[in-house]
């Protein structure tokens, strides 16, 4: 059992972090901050969720969402896909595992990662639309997203989602609002069965040991935490029975990284486009200090005169 | 000899000096809306593209209209250029002197006119100039639309998406690169801005610049006769 956050006092009080900590800010620099905020991390266990989408509930009721009624489409996931409304789904995947022929109920809460490299910032072009505060969590700043779409094309996950009403993008900000006066997200605090839950980055690796270490006396020899390197670790980790094939859990990607493709838009081509438009700009100034402007001649006009029998 | 290049309302008019007749006014029209909503998308691509550039989106309104109308502009510049295309597009074919002309780059750039093969209406560099931007604008308004989110969001994968932006950005700045190109040989070349402003020449900018083309109107005015 991992002690549950204490309830906070009633009366108000001031943020814990804010402008002050931020490590990254897109389309934009800053100043590194003075202080360095204790890592932050929410894990999921999937061992233990037993798929009641309290979380799911929690997630909206928190945000003050409402999510369109939908649709049975014959499956518990419900809605199908992380939508502008619903920041977390959880993934169901039925798995027969070829060794032991049994059928695995696999339960993904999925949402954002908050990865420590965020691919969607990087994508991002509206400066401080997105935000990464040095306790690690990832957050979006609505009035200043301008809805491109960019960071969906960043983003290893397939995360963020544009919402068709007021054209910005949404993802699950961790509750930041909630953390900024010391409680966990929503969707931990309503877990029943602890298999979200949420602390220190070092806490969870530690607990996520424990589990990790209690699922393999239980026979899941390949148990294991889910905190990819490919983007420098991330927020929200899971812990996995079969961690060495992370794909079974509806697709969550092996290695995870930012796609070279955006890598190389935003990196190399950002830079090498901006040279190329300047120099060539350059050399046209320096072309017509060095050789003047290129002239009609009087004796252009007179032979064209003469050609065409005009002047006359 | 057939006029390949000669144009509906190419035309000398005799005078001191003699001038000719370049660009009928729906071409110059057509010209100037192609050129002003290529201006407006390179600003308004450019606002989106380094970060430094982001102030540029004020000429829009801001970071949400700048993203609405910049796609609006691309499709307005599609049909608006295709109308350029379908007036110009046979006297850019390629012939044989433009491949002696764009060997002798040294001499365009050194205005040694004198001494390059005599070129009809167009020479090898406004034809490079104009294929380049055919070919450019057909990848960037295809590019365009597969990351043009708030309509063709749901045709395209992510990965996909992904290639679309990166050619989107690497054409865009080779267009603004070849507009660049564009827009100094006009200055360099003086007597060019009349072309696209009033439709006319002199005669001695014709002679200089594109004699075979002078020389066909002046045989096509002669037949004619």
């Amino acid at each position: 059992m991992f002690p549950p956050l204490p309830n906070p006092p009633v009366q108000p009080m001031p943020a814990k972090f804010g402008e002050q900590d931020l490590v990254r800010r897109s389309a934009s620099n800053v100043a590194p901050p003075a202080r360095q905020l204790t890592q932050m991390a929410k894990l999921i266990d999937t061992s233990k969720c037993i798929g009641c989408k309290a979380c799911q509930a929690a997630c909206l009721e928190w945000n003050d969402l409402r999510e369109e009624v939908g649709f049975n489409h014959g499956v518990l996931d419900n809605p199908l896909d992380l939508t502008p409304s619903s920041l977390t789904v959880m993934r169901f995947s039925e798995w027969i595992n070829p060794e032991t022929q049994n059928l695995e109920w696999l339960i993904r809460k999925d949402g954002c990662m908050h990865c420590a490299d965020p691919g969607c910032l990087k994508a991002c072009p509206a400066p401080g639309a997105i935000v990464q505060y040095s306790n690690g969590i990832v957050d979006f700043d609505h009035d200043k997203c301008i809805g491109c779409g960019y960071c969906i094309k960043g983003c290893p996950f397939n995360i963020p989602r544009i919402s068709k009403v007021d054209n910005k993008a949404y993802k699950c900000t961790l509750c930041s609002d909630r953390v900024a006066v010391g409680q966990g997200p929503a969707c931990a605090k309503a877990c029943p069965t602890q298999a979200i839950v949420f602390g220190t980055k070092e806490e969870m690796k530690q607990h996520a040991e424990d589990r990790i270490k209690d699922l393999k006396s239980r026979g899941f020899v390949n148990a294991g935490l889910y905190d990819p390197p490919g983007v420098g670790g991330t927020h929200v980790m899971y812990v996995l029975h079969h961690a060495d094939k992370p794909e079974i859990y509806a697709n969550l990607p092996k290695d995870p990284r930012i796609s070279p493709i955006v890598e190389v838009w935003k990196g190399v081509t950002k830079y090498a486009g901006m040279v190329a438009i300047g120099a060539f700009a350059a050399v046209g100034f320096l072309h017509h200090l060095i050789s003047g402007p290129n002239r009609v001649s009087d004796e252009d006009e007179q032979n064209a005169e003469r050609l065409t029998g005009g002047g006359s | 000899m057939t006029a390949y290049d000669v144009e509906p309302g190419d035309q000398i008019h005799a005078g001191h000096p003699v001038t000719v007749d370049r660009y009928t006014k729906s071409a110059r029209i057509n010209h100037w809306i192609t050129a002003t909503c290529l201006v407006l998308l390179a600003l308004s691509g450019l606002s989106l593209f380094h970060p430094s550039l982001f102030f540029l989106t004020g000429l829009f309104g801001g970071g949400q209209p700048t993203r609405i109308i910049h796609p609006w502009i691309g499709v307005l510049l599609f049909f608006s250029f295709s109308g350029l295309f379908i007036r110009f597009w046979r006297a850019n074919l390629w012939r044989r002197e433009d491949g002696t002309w764009l060997a002798q780059l040294r001499d365009v750039l050194a205005a040694n006119d004198d001494k390059l093969p005599e070129v009809g209406k167009y020479n090898a560099g406004q034809k490079t100039v104009f294929w380049g931007m055919s070919f450019l604008i057909v990848v960037l308004i295809a590019s365009g639309l597969v990351i043009w989110d708030q309509y063709f969001a749901a045709y395209t994968t992510i990965d996909q998406k992904r290639l679309a932006v990166l050619i989107h950005a690497l054409a865009a700045v080779v267009i603004i690169c070849v507009w660049i190109v564009h827009v100094y040989a006009a200055i360099w070349v003086r007597g060019t801005v009349s072309a696209m402003t009033r439709g006319r020449v002199t005669g001695g900018w014709a002679w200089r610049h594109h004699r075979k083309w002078l020389r066909e109107l002046v045989g096509g005015r002669q037949t004619r006769s």
